[in-house]
């Protein structure tokens, strides 16, 4: 007697594709799709308030007129010049306030718990925040300094352009910093007690032992946060958008932000989508960039990959 | 040599110092929640007034449309809103993350590295640059302004994360365990419910609760692909403050307290898992 053969859904060898069948489909529709569309509107001179100019195939005009605009690169620069202050500055106080914290014995609960109190705000809450500290009339910091009168006028904090962008960074450092101190935090409870011993009967001092042992060890620590930073970097449009909208006259205009200018309000879907597409590519780079660092250091430290 | 007592008021010192950093970084979300509890007279007082000299609850029943004097802002659908996306798409990535992660965890099979990476890529793409073709795509399917768009939407957002994880928790359970329960006679999928979900149970919840905040915070997106009361969520909400000439401060504070009381709770039932999660593999790989 003959057994049928299952049909190719039942069989072992599809299982896994079934079961993955559903996560592909919604990353290829809400994710590959529309990417694919944005690709090619971006070759478009789409307007959103004329649909016909979707079939009105420009080549590379808008790259071109991308390239050749000043504001897009001060924008482009600034988005990078504020990624290297912001994760070198939350990199180096995560670091400290981990170090500060692991010393601590008595109470270390309580004062992890109050370290993640930043974690807890959406970008949106700690884009509002400093809006409201950074307020030249009525922000704590303002009335703080006239009261200790350090100040005598109101600065305005959020209209001069060095001070606009300094209160930017300082609200992505505050929102951001927890994180590496958790993930460092997290990397010295799980470090061997024995190297270190060993090391101070060696006669190493305290910075040696820092230096030589501390620090490489956790090297992939801060790559896996540097990763997982770098995978929601953008998220620093919807602080930049609530405090400062881009302005003053697009003086603290991120690349993020200046899409969502170029697409929305002036309808240039065309042309954002093009802008669009030079972000993504620089997520993807800075992402790829710290994972590879990520395996390099794990294979230093001598662990599997 | 130091004597003990030098050490024990090193320690002390270290301790308040510590101390006094942590609360220092708390001071500007401890003072939106402050100002959620006092009226707007007062916040906007010259000279400031420090000391809430007449705390109460007065924002939020003004927010909510208890008190005779209302916002004109519809605080409650924002609020249902919110809470009807975020549990749906977060439950669809669940279910979705549980498949997928336990095809990665249990299976070997072709392409499983490209199709793990696709997926985790996937989520470098910034959300307002995703915004842009979703919104012209979404507005052909008449799917702006609605539930289900956004729900869509945060569904995709959430699952390469949700299967990360949850592949991790499926990973740390025997494969021996279920193919025990096969040999007793159960089949595959009455071994995953008997004896993986239930173990597994604790992280998937804090893999779901990671989604939930995702979509509860979620911002670039939803101001761009909503427009009314229809779907329109708290983040978004939160900006109809500032559209009038004058900011409500004190309303708005109320309404953060509203977004993050929920956030608050989560982040600290999640605090283990939420580390745990996130540095596997840090060194052992």
């Amino acid at each position: 007697m003959q057994t049928k053969r299952p049909p190719f859904w039942q069989r072992e060898k599809y299982t896994p594709y079934l079961l993955l069948l559903p996560a592909i489909l919604t990353i290829l529709f809400v994710v590959l799709l529309p990417l694919i569309f944005s690709f090619y509107t971006s070759f478009t001179g789409y307007r959103l308030i004329r649909p016909e100019s979707l079939w009105q195939w420009v080549g590379l005009r808008n790259y071109e007129r991308i390239f050749g605009d000043d504001d897009f690169w001060a924008a482009f620069v600034r988005t990078i010049v504020f990624l290297t202050i912001a994760l070198n500055l939350e990199f180096l106080l995560g670091l400290g306030i981990a170090l500060l914290i692991n010393k601590i014995t008595w109470g270390q609960r309580t004062l992890r718990t109050i370290m993640m109190f930043p974690m807890m705000f959406s970008p949106i809450l700690v884009g509002y925040q400093f809006k409201f500290v950074f307020n030249d009339n009525i922000g704590i910091l303002n009335n703080a300094l006239e009261s200790l009168g350090l100040s005598d006028g109101a600065i305005p904090w959020l209209v001069d352009t060095y001070l606009a962008n300094f209160a930017i960074i300082f609200a992505e450092v505050w929102m951001s910093t927890s994180v590496f101190a958790i993930l460092l935090l997290a990397g010295l409870f799980a470090m061997p007690r024995d190297p270190i011993e060993a090391a101070k009967v060696d006669g190493c001092n305290a910075w040696q032992v820092f230096r030589h042992i501390t620090l490489p060890f956790l090297m992939p620590f801060v790559f896996i946060a540097m990763t997982i930073r770098s995978l929601d970097v953008a998220r620093a449009y919807d602080i930049v958008d609530v405090m400062t909208g881009g302005g003053p006259a697009g003086r603290t205009e991120l690349l993020w932000t200046l899409i969502a200018r170029t697409g929305y309000d002036n309808a240039r879907m065309g042309q954002a989508n093009a802008m669009g597409y030079i972000s993504i590519i620089l997520s993807i780079a800075f992402t790829y960039y710290f994972f590879t660092k990520l395996i390099a250091s794990r294979r230093y430290m001598g662990g599997a990959d | 040599m130091r004597t003990p007592f030098r050490k024990t008021a090193g320690k002390v010192a270290l301790w308040i110092l510590t101390f006094v950093l942590m609360v220092i970084m708390c001071v500007p979300g401890l003072w939106v929640v402050l100002t959620a509890f006092r009226p707007n007279a007062e916040v906007l007082a010259k000279p400031p007034v420090w000391i809430p000299e007449d705390p109460g609850l007065t924002n939020f029943a003004k927010i909510f449309g208890f008190a005779a004097d209302q916002v004109a802002i519809p605080v409650p659908s924002y609020f249902a809103n919110s809470l009807i996306i975020a549990l749906t798409s977060t439950a669809i990535a669940l279910l979705i993350g549980m498949s997928g992660g336990y095809a990665f965890a249990r299976y070997r099979f072709r392409f499983k590295n490209g199709i793990f990476l696709g997926l985790m890529l996937s989520r470098t793409v910034p959300g307002i640059a995703l915004s842009l073709p979703v919104f012209i795509i979404w507005s052909k399917l008449g799917l702006i302004d609605t539930k289900p768009g956004l729900i869509i939407v945060y569904v995709a957002l959430n699952v390469p994360f949700t299967i990360w994880l949850i592949d991790g928790f499926f990973r740390q359970i025997p494969k021996e365990m279920s193919e025990a329960a096969q040999v007793d006679g159960c089949t595959r999928w009455q071994a995953f419910w008997k004896i993986e979900f239930p173990l597994a149970k604790s992280g998937i919840a804090s893999a779901g609760i990671f989604a939930f905040l995702t979509s509860w915070n979620e911002y670039a997106l939803a101001s761009n692909l909503t427009r009314s009361t229809d779907s329109k969520t708290l983040p978004v909400g939160l900006m109809d403050f500032t559209a009038q000439f004058t900011i409500d401060w004190a309303g708005m504070s109320a309404m953060a307290v509203i977004i993050i009381i929920p956030a608050l709770i989560l982040t600290f039932l999640v605090q283990k898992h939420l580390i745990a999660g996130l540095t596997f593999g840090g060194v052992k790989g």
